[in-house]
């Protein structure tokens, strides 16, 4: 087989992107992933939606991304139960408190209704909050949440009908080179089922160029290709609770110990919280020292939860970089081979907007000014970013 | 979608949906409760999974495939009591 692109990759980045190469003209295109659709973080994660972020870069595609959200169902016909209640930041320490600060300054300026409030007002947005504790919050009502898996099957829906194929457990097991290009993906089929083995059905298929949109599986599958990344995988755990009748608006976020919880449109309360430390590599097991944790700080802040039922509990990777930036477009070598990774624990969001630039991107090999920024080559020259807003 | 017959009570799945998934390319367990949502709702799939594993058998011919990850807690608890756990790394 003969494809002008593969695409490693079956979650929101690889979707989103394929999409994005169809939609440009770029039909002859092949996703495969070595499990099922929503097998990866994108099937896994909590489908929180913002702009408030600590830098422009960020702020400006997240309100693209916004834009894209609030069209989608309408765009691609299917239901993603979006829904814009906003973010509510939480501070607890002096710190924490100057971040949120200097980030809202900076959304204001970028457009943003994002509003800075003190404890008691952050009661009128959720007044089963106990503020005690809380020194500072910040409010953007645009920010909101969905559901992530009908988003990827919109995706899929629509990137199929303009002709890409999709191919899934079938997991990228080698790369063919000549020279500094890439000339072929050596693929192996796998078994269905949540942890996707290796049979013996092996295939080549030879292609023009290859994007990886791997998450978390990033180093270890460009390191096939002999790119060797500094991003590494990072358990997340995250639970929901049974559906209560809607009564919460925002996603409450706490920056401090990085709790987070939402009331999705079927009306369970969705949250995690951070968890040091967590095994190496990919682990997508759940533990019971995550939901005492999480109980622990949803309780404290919303203390009549406690007689609410946590229904079920599991576990993805967040896709973590030396700098909390992603790392994304053509590497020098192979020259045909271009990154979408380190997205962190924000990259579904950044998936809408991000695979029309990924796709522009692969077809002109325009590097763009963000292009630049987010390049693997940061991490040779030294240029590294920051971003303060990460959650977890 | 006019049958009513529920593969999933908890979140309302139909046979007919299920149909459709499984004609849409859902041709194993993970997929099939991705595509429908069956045995996400409250009895986490106690009730639906064997039918929904049956009807899978039945219309691709393929083996009995393995039941979908069971995710904890094995039975809904409310959070106020598991906030009480012990939670060893943490300091007293
Ligand atoms: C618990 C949790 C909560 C989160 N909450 C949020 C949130 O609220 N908002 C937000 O925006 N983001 C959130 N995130 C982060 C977000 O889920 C990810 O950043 C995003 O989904 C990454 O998408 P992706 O397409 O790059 O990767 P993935 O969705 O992980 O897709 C990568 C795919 O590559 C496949 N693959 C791996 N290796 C191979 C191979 N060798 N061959 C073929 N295929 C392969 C995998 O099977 C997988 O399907 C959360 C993450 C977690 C874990």
């Amino acid at each position: 087989m003969k494809k002008r692109v593969v695409v490693v990759g079956a979650g929101i980045m690889g979707l989103s992107t394929a999409f994005h190469l169809a939609k440009r003209g770029c039909t002859d295109v092949l996703v495969v992933d070595r499990g099922y659709l929503c097998g990866g973080a994108s099937g896994r994660n909590g489908g929180g939606v913002r702009a408030q972020f600590s830098t422009e870069t960020n702020i400006r595609l997240m309100q693209e991304s916004i834009a894209i959200c609030r069209d989608f169902a309408a765009a691609m016909k299917i239901n993603v139960w979006f829904r814009q209640g906003g973010y509510l930041f939480l501070a607890r320490t002096p710190e924490r408190a100057r971040d949120l600060e200097a980030s809202c300054a900076l959304q204001t300026r970028c457009g943003l209704p994002t509003r800075l409030l003190e404890p008691s007002e952050a009661r009128g947005i959720v007044p089963e909050l106990d503020p005690s504790g809380v020194l500072l919050a910040s409010f953007n009502p645009e920010d909101g949440v969905l559901f992530p898996w009908p988003f990827l099957w919109g995706y899929a829906r629509a990137a199929r009908d303009l002709g890409v194929e999709l191919a899934t457990f079938q997991e990228v097991v080698g790369f063919e080179r000549e020279g500094g290009r890439v000339t072929a993906v050596r693929l192996c089929r796998t078994t269905p089922g949540e942890a996707p083995e290796r049979t013996r059905e092996e295939s080549l298929v030879r292609c023009d160029e290859v994007v990886l949109c791997t998450g978390a599986w990033s180093p270890e599958v460009a390191r096939l290709a002999g790119v060797s990344l500094p991003n590494h995988p990072h358990r997340h755990e995250i639970c929901s609770t049974e559906p209560l009748k809607p009564w919460l608006g925002p996603l409450v976020a706490d920056l401090t110990d990085g709790l987070y919880f939402s009331q999705s449109m079927r009306g369970e309360i969705v949250g995690g919280i951070s968890v040091e430390p967590v095994p190496d590599g990919i682990d997508q097991r759940s533990s019971r020292q995550f939901l005492a944790r999480y109980a622990r700080s949803l309780v404290r802040a919303v203390p009549r939860l406690a007689g609410v039922k946590v229904l079920r509990q599991w576990a993805g990777c967040y896709d973590l970089t030396p700098d909390a930036n992603p790392i994304v477009g053509r590497v020098d070598d192979p020259e045909n081979l271009t990154l979408a990774c380190g997205f962190m624990g924000h990259g579904f969001m950044m998936g809408p907007v991000f695979g029309r630039l990924l796709a522009e991107h692969v077809l002109t090999g325009e590097r763009s000014a963000l292009f630049q920024r987010w390049s693997l080559e940061r991490y040779r020259t030294g240029e590294l970013l920051t971003e303060t807003m990460i959650i977890g | 979608m006019t049958s009513r017959v529920l593969v999933c009570r908890c979140e309302d799945v139909t046979l007919d949906e299920v149909e459709e998934a499984l004609a849409g390319g859902a041709t194993d367990l993970e997929s099939l409760k991705r595509y429908t949502g069956f045995g996400t709702g409250w009895c986490q799939g106690k009730q639906c999974v064997v039918a929904c594993a049956r009807l899978l058998e039945a219309r691709t011919g393929a083996a009995p495939p393995a039941p979908i990850t069971p995710r904890p807690p094995l039975h809904p608890v409310p959070l106020g009591l598991l906030a009480g756990l012990p939670d060893p790394e943490e300091a007293p």
